[in-house]
Protein backbone atom coordinates (compact mmCIF):
# COMPACT_ATOMS: atom_id res chain seq x y z
CA UNK A 1 0.00 0.00 0.00
CA UNK A 2 1.39 3.24 -0.52
CA UNK A 3 -1.08 6.64 -0.44
CA UNK A 4 0.04 9.73 -1.77
CA UNK A 5 -1.69 12.81 -0.69
CA UNK A 6 -1.53 16.50 -1.05
CA UNK A 7 -3.44 18.85 1.38
CA UNK A 8 -3.46 22.40 -0.05
CA UNK A 9 -4.94 25.68 1.48
CA UNK A 10 -4.15 28.82 3.51
CA UNK A 11 -2.02 29.51 5.98
CA UNK A 12 -3.51 29.06 9.35
CA UNK A 13 -5.87 26.36 8.17
CA UNK A 14 -3.88 23.91 9.85
CA UNK A 15 -3.00 22.12 6.79
CA UNK A 16 0.36 21.14 8.14
CA UNK A 17 -0.71 20.36 11.37
CA UNK A 18 -3.24 18.18 9.53
CA UNK A 19 -0.70 16.32 7.26
CA UNK A 20 1.53 15.59 11.14
CA UNK A 21 -1.61 14.32 12.85
CA UNK A 22 -2.06 12.02 9.44
CA UNK A 23 1.86 10.87 9.45
CA UNK A 24 2.08 10.51 13.21
CA UNK A 25 -0.96 8.02 12.50
CA UNK A 26 1.16 6.35 10.01
CA UNK A 27 4.33 5.89 12.41
CA UNK A 28 1.94 3.94 15.21
CA UNK A 29 0.58 1.70 11.99
CA UNK A 30 4.41 0.80 11.33
CA UNK A 31 3.59 2.66 7.88
CA UNK A 32 7.04 4.50 6.30
CA UNK A 33 6.05 8.20 6.27
CA UNK A 34 6.95 11.37 4.43
CA UNK A 35 5.69 14.80 5.46
CA UNK A 36 6.69 17.58 3.07
CA UNK A 37 5.85 20.97 3.70
CA UNK A 38 6.53 23.62 0.68
CA UNK A 39 7.66 26.04 2.46
CA UNK A 40 8.40 29.81 1.84
CA UNK A 41 9.00 33.19 3.86
CA UNK A 42 5.20 33.50 4.80
CA UNK A 43 3.80 32.16 7.41
CA UNK A 44 -0.09 33.37 7.65
CA UNK A 45 -2.41 34.21 5.23
CA UNK A 46 -0.75 32.86 2.24
CA UNK A 47 -0.71 29.60 0.62
CA UNK A 48 0.43 26.41 2.47
CA UNK A 49 0.31 22.98 1.19
CA UNK A 50 2.30 19.93 2.05
CA UNK A 51 2.62 15.90 0.45
CA UNK A 52 1.87 13.36 2.78
CA UNK A 53 3.09 9.46 2.04
CA UNK A 54 1.94 6.95 4.07
CA UNK A 55 3.52 3.35 2.76
CA UNK A 56 4.46 -0.47 3.80
CA UNK A 57 7.66 0.13 1.84
CA UNK A 58 10.53 2.51 1.61
CA UNK A 59 9.29 5.69 0.04
CA UNK A 60 10.95 7.19 -2.59
CA UNK A 61 10.55 10.82 -4.28
CA UNK A 62 8.87 13.67 -1.57
CA UNK A 63 8.23 15.71 -4.68
CA UNK A 64 5.02 14.65 -6.45
CA UNK A 65 3.35 15.57 -10.11
CA UNK A 66 0.13 13.28 -9.60
CA UNK A 67 -1.41 12.10 -6.38
CA UNK A 68 -3.98 9.05 -5.31
CA UNK A 69 -5.51 12.19 -3.43
CA UNK A 70 -5.46 15.88 -3.10
CA UNK A 71 -7.33 17.47 -0.02
CA UNK A 72 -8.27 21.05 -1.02
CA UNK A 73 -9.28 24.06 1.02
CA UNK A 74 -9.13 26.80 -1.05
CA UNK A 75 -9.88 28.34 -4.98
CA UNK A 76 -5.95 28.64 -5.66
CA UNK A 77 -5.29 25.41 -4.74
CA UNK A 78 -8.03 24.25 -6.56
CA UNK A 79 -6.89 25.85 -9.51
CA UNK A 80 -3.25 24.39 -9.07
CA UNK A 81 -3.95 20.73 -7.66
CA UNK A 82 -7.66 19.15 -9.35
CA UNK A 83 -5.57 18.18 -12.40
CA UNK A 84 -2.70 16.60 -10.56
CA UNK A 85 -4.96 13.29 -9.07
CA UNK A 86 -4.01 10.56 -10.81
CA UNK A 87 -7.24 9.38 -12.82
CA UNK A 88 -9.54 6.99 -10.72
CA UNK A 89 -7.82 9.33 -7.70
CA UNK A 90 -10.04 11.15 -4.96
CA UNK A 91 -10.50 14.54 -4.41
CA UNK A 92 -12.02 16.28 -1.24
CA UNK A 93 -12.80 19.51 -0.68
CA UNK A 94 -14.56 22.34 1.78
CA UNK A 95 -16.81 24.10 -0.28
CA UNK A 96 -16.31 27.07 1.59
CA UNK A 97 -13.69 29.28 -0.19
CA UNK A 98 -13.65 27.06 -3.51
CA UNK A 99 -15.67 29.24 -5.58
CA UNK A 100 -15.32 27.06 -9.00
CA UNK A 101 -16.35 23.71 -7.99
CA UNK A 102 -14.17 20.67 -9.21
CA UNK A 103 -15.33 19.49 -12.51
CA UNK A 104 -13.29 16.33 -13.73
CA UNK A 105 -14.81 12.95 -14.62
CA UNK A 106 -12.49 10.84 -14.03
CA UNK A 107 -11.96 11.32 -10.30
CA UNK A 108 -14.45 10.63 -7.02
CA UNK A 109 -14.89 13.54 -5.96
CA UNK A 110 -16.44 14.62 -1.90
CA UNK A 111 -17.58 17.35 -0.31
CA UNK A 112 -16.69 18.14 3.60
CA UNK A 113 -18.37 21.30 4.95
CA UNK A 114 -16.00 21.48 7.61
CA UNK A 115 -16.16 25.05 8.34
CA UNK A 116 -19.27 25.34 9.19
CA UNK A 117 -19.48 22.37 10.98
CA UNK A 118 -16.27 23.75 12.75
CA UNK A 119 -18.59 26.76 14.01
CA UNK A 120 -21.57 24.53 14.50
CA UNK A 121 -19.46 22.42 17.07
CA UNK A 122 -18.15 26.39 19.07
CA UNK A 123 -14.61 25.86 17.88
CA UNK A 124 -13.02 26.68 14.27
CA UNK A 125 -9.56 25.77 15.29
CA UNK A 126 -10.93 21.79 15.16
CA UNK A 127 -11.58 22.53 11.23
CA UNK A 128 -8.72 20.71 9.78
CA UNK A 129 -9.58 17.48 12.15
CA UNK A 130 -13.10 17.30 10.59
CA UNK A 131 -11.71 16.96 7.18
CA UNK A 132 -9.50 14.64 7.88
CA UNK A 133 -12.28 12.71 9.21
CA UNK A 134 -13.72 13.16 5.66
CA UNK A 135 -10.93 11.90 4.13
CA UNK A 136 -10.35 8.77 6.80
CA UNK A 137 -14.11 8.20 5.76
CA UNK A 138 -13.03 7.93 2.00
CA UNK A 139 -10.01 6.18 2.11
CA UNK A 140 -9.73 4.19 5.43
CA UNK A 141 -5.69 4.17 5.10
CA UNK A 142 -5.35 4.09 9.15
CA UNK A 143 -7.73 3.38 11.76
CA UNK A 144 -8.75 5.50 13.97
CA UNK A 145 -7.44 4.22 17.76
CA UNK A 146 -3.91 4.45 16.05
CA UNK A 147 -5.40 8.29 14.89
CA UNK A 148 -6.00 9.17 18.74
CA UNK A 149 -2.36 7.17 19.52
CA UNK A 150 -0.56 9.82 16.58
CA UNK A 151 -2.95 12.86 18.10
CA UNK A 152 -1.56 11.82 21.58
CA UNK A 153 1.93 11.62 19.84
CA UNK A 154 2.20 15.06 18.01
CA UNK A 155 0.21 17.02 20.70
CA UNK A 156 2.36 18.38 23.63
CA UNK A 157 1.16 16.81 27.03
CA UNK A 158 -0.71 19.89 27.83
CA UNK A 159 -2.87 20.02 24.64
CA UNK A 160 -3.81 16.37 25.94
CA UNK A 161 -7.41 17.51 27.05
CA UNK A 162 -7.97 18.68 23.76
CA UNK A 163 -8.14 15.45 22.30
CA UNK A 164 -11.63 14.04 23.13
CA UNK A 165 -12.54 17.21 21.28
CA UNK A 166 -10.86 16.48 17.97
CA UNK A 167 -11.48 12.48 17.48
CA UNK A 168 -15.29 13.97 18.01
CA UNK A 169 -14.30 16.63 15.14
CA UNK A 170 -12.80 13.36 13.11
CA UNK A 171 -16.40 11.22 13.88
CA UNK A 172 -18.21 14.68 12.43
CA UNK A 173 -16.18 14.82 9.43
CA UNK A 174 -17.09 10.79 8.37
CA UNK A 175 -20.48 12.15 9.51
CA UNK A 176 -20.96 15.35 7.09
CA UNK A 177 -18.94 13.70 3.83
CA UNK A 178 -21.01 14.09 1.03
CA UNK A 179 -20.02 12.58 -2.37
CA UNK A 180 -20.14 14.81 -5.59
CA UNK B 1 15.18 -0.65 18.91
CA UNK B 2 16.27 3.32 19.85
CA UNK B 3 13.31 5.62 20.34
CA UNK B 4 10.83 6.19 16.85
CA UNK B 5 10.08 10.00 16.16
CA UNK B 6 8.50 11.80 12.86
CA UNK B 7 10.73 14.28 12.94
CA UNK B 8 12.31 17.36 10.45
CA UNK B 9 15.85 16.77 8.87
CA UNK B 10 17.03 19.67 10.79
CA UNK B 11 15.54 18.47 13.96
CA UNK B 12 17.01 15.61 13.74
CA UNK B 13 20.88 16.66 13.22
CA UNK B 14 20.29 18.56 16.50
CA UNK B 15 19.08 15.45 18.46
CA UNK B 16 21.78 12.84 16.81
CA UNK B 17 24.58 15.94 17.33
CA UNK B 18 23.81 15.48 21.32
CA UNK B 19 22.65 11.69 21.31
CA UNK B 20 26.56 11.04 19.92
CA UNK B 21 27.91 12.91 22.69
CA UNK B 22 28.88 16.25 20.44
CA UNK B 23 30.98 18.64 22.68
CA UNK B 24 30.06 21.83 20.97
CA UNK B 25 27.78 23.31 18.66
CA UNK B 26 28.86 27.02 17.16
CA UNK B 27 26.44 28.42 14.48
CA UNK B 28 24.45 31.21 12.99
CA UNK B 29 21.06 31.09 12.08
CA UNK B 30 20.19 31.20 8.19
CA UNK B 31 17.16 29.87 6.57
CA UNK B 32 16.35 26.82 5.76
CA UNK B 33 18.28 25.00 8.12
CA UNK B 34 17.38 27.20 11.54
CA UNK B 35 15.49 24.71 13.47
CA UNK B 36 18.93 23.05 13.93
CA UNK B 37 20.35 25.00 16.89
CA UNK B 38 16.49 26.42 17.78
CA UNK B 39 16.46 22.64 18.53
CA UNK B 40 19.85 22.07 20.16
CA UNK B 41 18.35 25.55 22.57
CA UNK B 42 15.24 23.87 23.05
CA UNK B 43 17.34 20.53 24.71
CA UNK B 44 19.22 22.41 26.49
CA UNK B 45 22.10 19.67 26.40
CA UNK B 46 24.25 22.10 28.40
CA UNK B 47 22.41 20.90 31.51
CA UNK B 48 22.71 17.17 30.53
CA UNK B 49 25.49 16.02 28.32
CA UNK B 50 27.39 19.05 29.37
CA UNK B 51 27.55 20.07 25.26
CA UNK B 52 27.90 23.38 24.43
CA UNK B 53 25.63 25.21 22.07
CA UNK B 54 26.57 28.96 21.13
CA UNK B 55 25.39 31.41 18.38
CA UNK B 56 28.33 33.15 17.14
CA UNK B 57 28.29 36.88 15.88
CA UNK B 58 28.42 35.53 12.03
CA UNK B 59 29.37 32.44 10.48
CA UNK B 60 33.15 33.25 10.45
CA UNK B 61 32.77 33.47 13.95
CA UNK B 62 31.43 29.72 14.15
CA UNK B 63 33.65 28.42 12.21
CA UNK B 64 36.48 29.55 13.95
CA UNK B 65 35.14 28.59 17.12
CA UNK B 66 34.61 25.30 15.73
CA UNK B 67 38.71 25.79 14.73
CA UNK B 68 39.39 26.09 18.25
CA UNK B 69 37.36 23.68 20.00
CA UNK B 70 38.40 21.41 17.25
CA UNK B 71 42.01 21.89 18.25
CA UNK B 72 41.76 20.97 21.66
CA UNK B 73 40.61 17.07 20.66
CA UNK B 74 36.92 17.81 21.35
CA UNK B 75 33.83 16.78 19.05
CA UNK B 76 33.04 20.51 17.28
CA UNK B 77 30.28 21.24 14.50
CA UNK B 78 28.88 23.79 13.09
CA UNK B 79 25.60 24.22 10.81
CA UNK B 80 24.85 26.54 7.74
CA UNK B 81 22.87 26.78 4.50
CA UNK B 82 24.86 27.61 1.20
CA UNK B 83 25.78 31.31 1.53
CA UNK B 84 26.54 31.20 5.41
CA UNK B 85 28.72 28.21 3.85
CA UNK B 86 30.52 30.22 1.24
CA UNK B 87 31.58 32.84 4.36
CA UNK B 88 33.13 29.59 6.57
CA UNK B 89 35.38 28.95 3.88
CA UNK B 90 38.54 30.37 4.78
CA UNK B 91 37.97 28.81 8.23
CA UNK B 92 37.75 25.39 6.48
CA UNK B 93 40.56 25.46 4.38
CA UNK B 94 42.63 26.13 7.59
CA UNK B 95 40.95 23.39 9.67
CA UNK B 96 41.85 20.95 6.43
CA UNK B 97 45.39 22.35 6.32
CA UNK B 98 46.00 22.01 10.52
CA UNK B 99 43.89 18.75 9.95
CA UNK B 100 41.44 19.03 12.66
CA UNK B 101 38.38 16.88 12.76
CA UNK B 102 35.29 18.60 13.15
CA UNK B 103 31.87 18.40 11.55
CA UNK B 104 30.17 21.03 8.67
CA UNK B 105 26.44 20.77 7.97
CA UNK B 106 25.67 22.45 4.62
CA UNK B 107 21.54 22.42 4.01
CA UNK B 108 21.85 23.66 0.50
CA UNK B 109 19.44 26.67 -0.42
CA UNK B 110 19.64 28.03 -4.33
CA UNK B 111 22.26 30.66 -5.30
CA UNK B 112 24.23 32.20 -6.72
CA UNK B 113 24.55 35.20 -4.42
CA UNK B 114 21.80 35.75 -1.72
CA UNK B 115 19.31 32.99 -4.07
CA UNK B 116 16.65 31.99 -2.66
CA UNK B 117 15.38 29.55 0.19
CA UNK B 118 14.20 26.79 -1.34
CA UNK B 119 16.51 23.42 -2.00
CA UNK B 120 19.23 23.33 -4.33
CA UNK B 121 22.40 20.64 -5.06
CA UNK B 122 24.53 23.43 -6.31
CA UNK B 123 27.35 23.51 -3.59
CA UNK B 124 28.57 20.48 -5.09
CA UNK B 125 31.57 22.42 -6.70
CA UNK B 126 32.32 23.80 -3.97
CA UNK B 127 32.44 20.94 -0.85
CA UNK B 128 34.05 18.80 -3.47
CA UNK B 129 36.69 20.82 -5.30
CA UNK B 130 37.40 22.47 -2.33
CA UNK B 131 35.76 26.13 -1.87
CA UNK B 132 38.72 27.60 0.00
CA UNK B 133 42.15 28.01 -0.99
CA UNK B 134 45.14 25.19 -1.17
CA UNK B 135 44.39 21.17 -2.34
CA UNK B 136 42.60 20.07 0.46
CA UNK B 137 39.90 17.76 0.52
CA UNK B 138 36.47 17.24 3.13
CA UNK B 139 35.17 14.37 3.71
CA UNK B 140 31.29 14.58 2.16
CA UNK B 141 28.10 12.60 2.90
CA UNK B 142 24.97 12.84 1.43
CA UNK B 143 22.08 11.94 3.37
CA UNK B 144 18.87 11.11 1.16
CA UNK B 145 16.34 10.38 4.33
CA UNK B 146 15.78 12.04 7.68
CA UNK B 147 17.11 8.65 8.60
CA UNK B 148 20.40 9.24 7.07
CA UNK B 149 20.21 12.93 8.59
CA UNK B 150 20.54 11.13 11.44
CA UNK B 151 23.12 8.23 11.05
CA UNK B 152 25.27 10.66 9.53
CA UNK B 153 26.14 12.56 12.57
CA UNK B 154 28.11 10.22 14.19
CA UNK B 155 29.41 8.37 11.27
CA UNK B 156 31.18 11.98 10.06
CA UNK B 157 32.61 12.99 13.21
CA UNK B 158 34.06 8.89 13.05
CA UNK B 159 35.69 9.47 9.99
CA UNK B 160 36.43 13.36 10.78
CA UNK B 161 38.50 11.46 13.36
CA UNK B 162 40.16 8.54 11.93
CA UNK B 163 41.32 11.00 9.56
CA UNK B 164 41.98 14.31 11.40
CA UNK B 165 40.45 15.39 8.76
CA UNK B 166 36.75 18.16 8.44
CA UNK B 167 33.64 16.59 7.37
CA UNK B 168 30.47 17.96 5.94
CA UNK B 169 27.14 16.64 5.49
CA UNK B 170 26.39 18.12 2.22
CA UNK B 171 21.72 18.24 2.08
CA UNK B 172 19.19 20.35 1.28
CA UNK B 173 16.52 22.68 2.03
CA UNK B 174 14.11 19.99 1.35
CA UNK B 175 15.47 17.26 3.80
CA UNK B 176 15.84 19.75 6.43
CA UNK B 177 12.59 20.82 6.38
CA UNK B 178 10.96 17.41 5.59
CA UNK B 179 9.51 14.80 8.31
CA UNK B 180 10.04 11.38 8.49
CA UNK B 181 10.04 8.30 10.94
CA UNK B 182 13.63 8.21 12.38
CA UNK B 183 14.56 5.77 14.78
CA UNK B 184 16.82 7.80 17.38
CA UNK B 185 20.05 6.21 18.57
CA UNK B 186 20.59 6.03 22.60
CA UNK B 187 22.41 8.49 24.59
CA UNK B 188 25.93 8.18 24.65
CA UNK B 189 28.50 10.08 26.85
CA UNK B 190 30.78 12.60 25.60
CA UNK B 191 34.46 11.51 25.45
CA UNK B 192 36.40 12.02 29.05
CA UNK B 193 39.47 14.16 29.29
CA UNK B 194 40.79 10.51 29.93
CA UNK B 195 39.67 9.15 26.66
CA UNK B 196 40.61 12.36 24.70
CA UNK B 197 44.17 12.57 26.22
CA UNK B 198 44.12 8.62 24.77
CA UNK B 199 42.61 9.00 21.20
CA UNK B 200 44.37 12.86 20.16
CA UNK B 201 47.11 13.59 22.97
CA UNK B 202 49.28 13.15 20.29
CA UNK B 203 48.72 16.14 18.72
CA UNK B 204 45.56 18.13 20.31
CA UNK B 205 46.14 20.93 22.73
CA UNK B 206 45.31 19.67 26.10
CA UNK B 207 47.34 21.65 28.11
CA UNK B 208 51.07 20.52 28.47
CA UNK B 209 52.20 18.35 30.73
CA UNK B 210 55.98 18.47 31.84
CA UNK B 211 56.38 15.09 30.12
CA UNK B 212 55.86 16.10 26.63
CA UNK B 213 56.89 18.64 24.39
CA UNK B 214 54.28 21.18 23.39
CA UNK B 215 51.68 20.53 20.98
CA UNK B 216 51.33 22.94 17.78
CA UNK B 217 48.26 23.67 15.87
CA UNK B 218 48.70 25.64 12.70
CA UNK B 219 48.32 25.57 8.93
CA UNK B 220 51.25 28.27 8.64
CA UNK B 221 54.29 26.91 7.33
CA UNK B 222 56.62 29.25 5.66
CA UNK B 223 59.75 26.85 4.95
CA UNK B 224 58.30 26.05 1.59
CA UNK B 225 60.56 22.56 1.38
CA UNK B 226 58.22 21.78 4.58
CA UNK B 227 54.93 22.93 3.16
CA UNK B 228 55.54 20.55 0.65
CA UNK B 229 56.08 17.18 3.06
CA UNK B 230 52.79 18.98 4.89
CA UNK B 231 50.97 18.59 1.19
CA UNK B 232 52.55 15.79 0.43
CA UNK B 233 51.53 13.78 3.77
CA UNK B 234 48.02 15.54 2.92
CA UNK B 235 47.86 13.86 -0.44
CA UNK B 236 48.73 10.26 1.02
CA UNK B 237 46.15 10.71 3.54
CA UNK B 238 43.57 11.43 0.77
CA UNK B 239 44.42 8.91 -1.07
CA UNK B 240 43.86 5.88 1.72
CA UNK B 241 40.71 8.15 1.97
CA UNK B 242 40.19 7.22 -1.52
CA UNK B 243 40.57 3.63 -1.06
CA UNK B 244 38.13 3.20 1.93
CA UNK B 245 35.82 5.30 2.57
CA UNK B 246 33.78 5.48 -0.54
CA UNK B 247 29.94 4.60 -0.03
CA UNK B 248 27.36 4.15 -2.41
CA UNK B 249 23.93 2.28 -2.60
CA UNK B 250 22.88 0.45 -5.88
CA UNK B 251 19.32 -0.10 -6.69
CA UNK B 252 18.45 -2.48 -9.33
CA UNK B 253 21.59 -2.29 -11.20
CA UNK B 254 22.18 -5.96 -12.02
CA UNK B 255 20.10 -6.41 -14.65
CA UNK B 256 20.20 -2.66 -15.30
CA UNK B 257 20.72 -1.82 -18.87
CA UNK B 258 20.62 2.26 -18.37
CA UNK B 259 21.73 3.55 -15.47
CA UNK B 260 20.91 7.03 -13.34
CA UNK B 261 23.14 8.45 -11.28
CA UNK B 262 22.12 10.92 -8.49
CA UNK B 263 22.27 11.97 -4.87
CA UNK B 264 20.33 13.05 -1.71
CA UNK B 265 16.83 14.18 -2.74
CA UNK B 266 17.47 13.81 -6.29
CA UNK B 267 18.48 10.42 -5.83
CA UNK B 268 14.52 10.19 -4.22
CA UNK B 269 13.47 11.73 -7.45
CA UNK B 270 15.11 9.48 -9.56
CA UNK B 271 13.46 6.28 -7.16
CA UNK B 272 10.35 7.64 -8.84
CA UNK B 273 11.09 8.05 -12.37
CA UNK B 274 12.78 4.36 -12.09
CA UNK B 275 9.86 2.49 -10.80
CA UNK B 276 7.76 4.55 -13.35
CA UNK B 277 10.38 3.50 -15.79
CA UNK B 278 10.49 -0.26 -14.83
CA UNK B 279 7.00 -0.26 -15.10
CA UNK B 280 6.93 0.48 -18.65
CA UNK B 281 9.87 -2.41 -19.31
CA UNK B 282 13.04 -0.10 -19.41
CA UNK B 283 15.64 -1.65 -17.45
CA UNK B 284 17.40 0.63 -15.18
CA UNK B 285 19.46 1.02 -11.94
CA UNK B 286 19.92 3.86 -9.49
CA UNK B 287 23.52 4.36 -8.22
CA UNK B 288 23.46 6.50 -5.56
CA UNK B 289 26.67 8.13 -3.84
CA UNK B 290 26.68 8.66 -0.33
CA UNK B 291 29.95 9.78 -0.26
CA UNK B 292 30.64 12.74 -2.67
CA UNK B 293 34.24 12.77 -1.67
CA UNK B 294 35.26 9.73 -1.59
CA UNK B 295 33.19 9.83 -5.02
CA UNK B 296 32.23 5.89 -6.24
CA UNK B 297 34.48 6.74 -9.46
CA UNK B 298 35.36 2.67 -9.54
CA UNK B 299 31.91 1.25 -9.52
CA UNK B 300 30.48 3.45 -11.86
CA UNK B 301 32.96 3.21 -14.89
CA UNK B 302 32.30 -0.43 -14.13
CA UNK B 303 28.59 0.04 -14.25
CA UNK B 304 29.51 2.16 -17.83
CA UNK B 305 30.50 -0.59 -19.42
CA UNK B 306 27.46 -2.41 -19.00
CA UNK B 307 24.97 0.15 -19.54
CA UNK B 308 23.89 1.61 -22.87
CA UNK B 309 23.33 5.38 -20.93
CA UNK B 310 23.96 7.05 -18.09
CA UNK B 311 21.66 9.94 -16.58
CA UNK B 312 22.64 12.32 -14.21
CA UNK B 313 19.70 14.49 -12.19
CA UNK B 314 21.18 17.47 -9.63
CA UNK B 315 19.49 19.90 -8.42
CA UNK B 316 21.93 21.95 -10.09
CA UNK B 317 23.20 22.91 -13.83
CA UNK B 318 25.12 20.15 -13.92
CA UNK B 319 28.33 19.80 -11.06
CA UNK B 320 28.36 15.82 -10.25
CA UNK B 321 27.91 14.88 -14.18
CA UNK B 322 31.96 16.20 -14.43
CA UNK B 323 32.55 13.50 -11.74
CA UNK B 324 30.83 10.85 -13.78
CA UNK B 325 32.46 12.13 -17.22
CA UNK B 326 35.34 11.53 -15.71
CA UNK B 327 34.90 8.06 -13.92
CA UNK B 328 33.41 6.94 -17.37
CA UNK B 329 36.60 8.03 -19.08
CA UNK B 330 38.81 6.68 -16.51
CA UNK B 331 37.03 3.32 -17.51
CA UNK B 332 38.18 4.09 -21.41
CA UNK B 333 34.28 3.86 -21.89
CA UNK B 334 32.34 5.61 -24.64
CA UNK B 335 28.78 5.37 -23.10
CA UNK B 336 26.71 8.70 -23.25
CA UNK B 337 26.29 10.48 -20.00
CA UNK B 338 23.38 13.09 -20.47
CA UNK B 339 22.01 15.45 -17.47
CA UNK B 340 18.95 16.71 -16.26
CA UNK B 341 18.19 18.92 -13.77
CA UNK B 342 16.26 21.87 -11.99
CA UNK B 343 18.16 25.20 -10.43
CA UNK B 344 17.57 28.05 -8.47
CA UNK B 345 15.62 26.14 -5.59
CA UNK B 346 13.23 24.02 -7.93
CA UNK B 347 13.06 20.40 -7.19
CA UNK B 348 12.70 17.91 -10.77
CA UNK B 349 9.10 16.23 -10.63
CA UNK B 350 9.71 12.42 -11.23
CA UNK B 351 7.76 13.08 -14.01
CA UNK B 352 10.58 15.43 -15.67
CA UNK B 353 13.30 12.64 -14.96
CA UNK B 354 10.94 9.94 -16.81
CA UNK B 355 10.65 12.53 -19.78
CA UNK B 356 14.32 13.72 -19.87
CA UNK B 357 15.25 9.91 -19.52
CA UNK B 358 13.04 9.51 -22.67
CA UNK B 359 14.47 11.66 -25.20
CA UNK B 360 18.11 11.91 -24.09
CA UNK B 361 18.80 8.22 -23.85
CA UNK B 362 15.86 6.09 -25.30
CA UNK B 363 15.60 9.40 -28.15
CA UNK B 364 11.55 8.89 -28.23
Amino acid sequence: MTEEIIIAGFGGQGVLSMGKILAYSGIMEDKEVTWFPSYGPEMRGGTANVTVILSDTRISSPVLHEFDTAIILNQQSMDKFEKAVKPGGVLLYDPNGVIHPPTRKDIRIYKVEGTRAAVEMGNPKVFNMIVLGGYLKVKPVINLANVERGLQKSLPERHHKLIPLNLEAIRKGGEILEAN
Amino acid sequence: MGELRLMKGNEVLAEAAVRCGCDGYFGYPITPQSEVMETLMELRPWETTGMVVLQAESEVASINMVYGAAATGKRAMTSSSSPGVSLMQEGISYIAGAELPCLIVNVQRGGPGLGTIQPSQADYFQTTKGGGHGDYRLITLAPASVQEMHDFVELAFDLAFKYRNPAMILTDGALGQMMEKVELADQKPRWTREEILARSGSWATTGKTPDRQRNVVTSLELDSEKMEQNNIRLQAKYQQIEENEVRYEEILCDDAEYLMVAFGTSSRVCQKALEVLREQGVKVGLLRPITLWPFPSKVIGEMARKVKGILVVEMSAGQMVEDVKLAVFDACCCVPVAYTGRMGGILPSPGEVVEAFEQKLLKR
